[in-house]
């Protein structure tokens, strides 16, 4: 029987606002030579935060896994460091009080989710209406009026003076929606058709959604030239249809068919292969010198070259001459200060909440927890891995949230609600099984 | 759906070991190429990020480079030279991109990163004060300086003036003429200091260049005390008063031409050593550079470090008597001429070694290194460079010497009881253009405090300009100012 680890959540909680307290501190040693005067005022935001979330979580998920909401407040709370520090150096728009009031928004979903989904099975029952809000979400940036493009990407919705990208909120809807739908066709999915060298193909009448979620993703592409959420969605489909099905040529088909589409529109729009061309030749000067060229990205190469093995020390290099060093590319940010060694503790702080996520897929009792649990785990690797290998020039740069550091309130506001759907999964899964009442009468009727 | 699951979980371990290695590949293997490729800004805000040591002379007392806190974020410590153009080629300029003189020579004390000041750096990175670097106090004599570059600069002159501690090999004065102003060089914009340096660059007469150690000159009859010494130690029966051949022109073995004297000057066609070196005779010391052969010549040249390659910590080009091309070329070779190159600050170490009784002391700068908080870190120690000649050609040179300057071509250069010795040189250039002037000396004779070379270029005193005339003065008022007269 697993145990609720309850004591060991809230000290490694305490450990967590201890650790981000620190470098906060750090931040303004490093800038100013004293300790921040909002430091304490900080501190006890952040933890009454954390307190107040913990014991939601307590009350209505005792059984959740006791690490994810420390790595998340870990992470929420270093990317709010890094933002503070940004914003100290001036020339940008970086903020960290809106970020800490949409990190109070997002614990504020995180514990809306779990006070008001007590089982996470009944959004089954909405997997197709999870579907077309998806969908609309994002379609919404396409519309006029309510549409904005920001930096070349139409994926805002400007509603006053906010703007949010209901793609990150469009990423949750879709999840939910593959894992019901996959659910209730996998096994149509993973008849055989005809067999191709080791490969079983699926049947062609099957390839239908396959098609039809790639359709949506060259869509999103195209329209709203944001090539990494439509990588991200993509991704994650192909994974979660795997994981129903069992099938490998699924997997292949959709990494064809991705490939394929992204390669012709590359020939027809120009930015996919500008893009390429970045990535490939970042270093060359007249590329380096021309408008969209590659400056950003070797900028961001340069403050984690800088950075080294152990970083300069918060407050003492400069990142923020990395252009957007507080969204995009906060994670060069803080290899500039923080160093390799920095950047390696965060990857193993995303490492674990998604591995946490899988055990809670793994030890999951029924098939759409399973699929919902995994695919939600795997979409936030594939965005770390989209974006962190993006500003490391591992791959192409795709615009995309470093999730929980980036400066941006949609995303923290879904990610946090992520979350909450794997600590509810978790809690499930956790908990012991209902223990037959014994009846002692019967047994020795048996026994006769 | 246990398996597919386990497999994207490997997949997903695969896309964190992929990010892991290529983060570890940028901070670690590629990070040197990255943190210095010139478009990253850190390299130049790095910079103005220390507090940078100052650089003093007169044991600390006079302050030739300073930092200043501009209180600016990004480029926060500047440099500043008060006392500007007579210390420029020594001290040298902090730029943007770039340092020389002794800020590039010395730049890893004095930007604090050298590792006797590691355990200082530890501090001031623990407690979040900016870096500071040590200081470092030369060991010019201020007040010669700023007379040498008046004597030379004032009067539109090119040149050097070197002088030397005879003693210790400390390096009392190293002036080039034309100077600078390094403040323009050393401001935190890459642009105008660009455009400012390229500037200088272009001057047709090369302010840039450090002439007394950074170029060799046709050394002329400042020479002949070398070819002395090579021809003294040679035979131990010989002294300054040795008889030598002194024809009115000289026929050079091998060719159609003669050596003249100076001006057609006659020598009597016999004297003494002394009274050849005094009236600065050509024809005597061509025979004597013949009779000792280019070996020997090239040898006693060799042991008053011509041919060494000198830091002192600035980098000096090398002297040299020029190749082996027969007698007739070794006859000039001998008064200073044909390939014969020396730098200024070699000639002040020929009439160092003289005047130290035959021992070359190796030049040097930096007097010491003081750390931030004022403790001596370093100083440095007076090395022998080599034996020139014995203390007995040394005291027979002396002699020779001490007659041209009281009565010979160097009159100009006489102290007021005080005995100086010295020797003037008026080297040929190319054939129809003016001759560079030259002085050496030392005094006071019976316990030498400074020895002097001053350099006069070409063309930049008239076109008769004689070492006597244009040169000697000179000398005489960088004695004088070290001699505290």
């Amino acid at each position: 029987m697993t145990a609720k680890r309850r004591g060991a959540q809230l000290g490694m909680l305490a450990f967590a606002v201890l650790i981000v307290m620190g470098a906060y501190a750090s931040v303004g040693l490093g800038i100013n030579g004293k300790v921040p005067s909002g430091m304490l005022g900080y501190g006890l935001g952040l933890g009454g935060l954390m307190l107040a979330a913990y014991l939601v979580l307590a009350k209505w998920a005792p059984w959740a896994d006791p690490l994810l909401l420390p790595l998340v407040t870990l992470v929420n709370g270093l990317g709010l460091v890094m933002i503070y520090r940004i914003e100290l150096a001036g020339e940008n728009l970086a903020s960290a009080a809106n970020q800490l009031m949409w990190t109070a928004l997002g614990v504020v979903m995180f514990s809306a989710t779990l006070i008001a989904l007590r089982d996470h099975r009944v959004l089954q029952r909405f997997t197709y209406t999870a579907g077309f809000a998806g969908i609309a979400l994002l379609v919404l940036p396409m519309l006029p009026f309510i549409g904005r493009e920001i930096n070349g990407a139409r994926i805002w919705v400007g509603i006053g003076p906010f703007s949010i990208q209901p793609a990150e909120f469009a990423k949750l809807a879709l999840v939910i929606f593959f894992a019901g739908y996959l659910v209730a066709k996998r096994d149509v999915l993973a008849l055989a058709g005809r067999r191709l060298l080791f490969i079983d193909l699926p049947r062609a009448r099957d390839l239908g959604p396959v098609l039809i979620t790639w359709g949506i993703s060259l869509g999103v592409l195209v329209m709203q030239k944001d090539l990494g959420s439509s990588l991200l969605l993509f991704g994650a489909f192909v994974a979660m249809l795997y994981i129903a099905t069992q099938r490998t040529s699924w997997v292949l088909i959709g990494i064809l068919l991705f490939v394929g589409g992204a390669f012709v529109a590359g020939q027809i729009f120009s930015h996919v292969e500008a893009r390429f061309n970045v990535w490939l030749h970042a270093e060359d000067p007249a590329l380096y010198d021309a408008v969209g060229g590659s400056a950003q990205l070797m900028q961001g190469q340069f403050a984690m070259g800088s950075g080294g093995i152990l970083g300069t020390g918060l407050g003492q290099g400069y990142p923020y001459k990395i252009p957007l060093s507080f969204s995009d590319f906060i994670f060069p940010a803080v290899g500039e200060e923080l160093g390799l060694t920095g950047l390696m503790a965060i990857l193993m702080i995303y490492a674990l909440i998604v591995e946490r996520g899988l055990r809670t897929s793994l030890a999951a009792r029924d098939p759409f927890t399973k699929l919902l649990a995994g695919g939600l785990s795997f979409i936030l690797a594939w965005q770390v891995f989209i974006i962190v290998g993006g500003v490391t020039r591992l791959i192409p740069l795709t615009g995309l949230v470093t999730p929980f550091m980036s400066a941006g309130g949609s995303a923290l506001l879904a990610n946090w609600m992520l979350i909450a759907l794997l600590v509810r999964m978790s809690d499930a899964a956790r908990r012991p099984p209902p223990q037959a009442i014994q009846d002692e009468g019967l047994t020795q009727v048996m026994q006769r | 759906m246990n398996n597919p699951l386990k497999r994207v979980a490997v997949a997903c371990l695969l896309m964190f070991g992929l990010l892991m290695a290529n983060v570890t590949y940028l901070g670690a293997v590629k990070a040197e190429g990255l943190r210095n490729d010139s478009r990253n800004v850190r390299m130049l805000y790095g910079r103005y990020k220390v507090d940078r040591g100052w650089i003093t002379a007169d044991n600390g007392k006079t302050t030739l480079a300073k930092t200043v806190d501009t209180g600016d974020k990004q480029f926060r410590f500047e440099r500043e030279y008060p006392l500007g153009k007579p210390f420029t080629h020594v001290v040298g300029w902090f730029a943007p991109e770039s340092a020389s003189g002794i800020e590039a020579a010395m730049n890893r004390y004095l930007d604090g990163s050298h590792p006797d000041l590691v355990v200082r750096r530890a501090i001031d990175m623990v407690s979040g004060k900016p870096a500071k670097g040590a200081s470092v106090d030369l060991t010019l004599n201020t007040k010669a300086q700023e007379i040498a570059y008046k004597d030379l600069a004032g009067t539109g002159k090119r040149g050097a003036v070197v002088a030397l501690e005879p003693k210790t090999g400390k390096i009392l004065t190293m002036v080039s003429v034309p100077s600078y102003d390094p403040n323009p060089l050393a401001k935190a914009n890459k642009d105008t200091v660009n455009k400012a340096y390229n500037k200088l660059d272009k001057d047709d007469n090369k302010p840039l260049i450090n002439r007394a150690i950074e170029r060799t000159f046709a050394p002329g009859s400042t020479f002949k005390t070398v070819t002395s010494a090579a021809y003294l130690s040679d035979d131990s029966s010989r002294d300054e008063n040795t008889q030598v051949d002194a024809p009115d022109s000289l026929p050079l073995p091998g060719t159609s031409i003669s050596l003249p004297n100076y001006h057609g000057e006659s020598c009597g066609g016999r004297a003494t050593l002394v009274q050849a070196l005094t009236i600065s005779c050509n024809t005597p010391f061509a025979i004597m550079g013949m009779d000792v052969g280019y070996d020997k010549l090239k040898e006693q040249a060799a042991k008053f470090g011509v041919g060494q390659p000198l830091e002192i910590p600035l980098t000096v080009t090398a002297s040299n008597i020029g190749p082996d091309e027969g007698k007739a070329a070794l006859a000039k070779t001998a008064i200073g001429q044909q390939s014969n190159q020396m730098t200024p600050l070699q000639m002040a170490m020929v009439a160092a070694g003289i005047a130290n009784q035959g021992t070359v002391m190796k030049p040097f700068l930096v007097n010491k290194i003081m750390g931030p908080d004022g403790a001596e870190i370093d100083g440095t120690d007076p090395e022998e460079l080599s034996e020139a000649v014995t203390p007995e050609v040394a005291g027979e040179l002396t002699k020779m010497m001490i007659g041209v300057i009281e009565h010979g071509t160097g009159g100009a250069a006489k102290l007021p009881n005080i005995t100086v010795a010295g020797k003037t040189g008026t080297a040929e250039t190319l054939p129809g253009k003016p001759s560079h002037a030259w002085f050496i000396s030392f005094a006071p004779v019976d316990d030498p405090k400074v020895a002097v070379a001053v350099f006069v270029e070409s063309g930049s005193a008239g076109n008769d300009a004689t070492g006597g005339a244009v040169a000697a003065p000179i000398a005489h008022d960088v004695m004088q100012a070290v001699l505290g007269q």
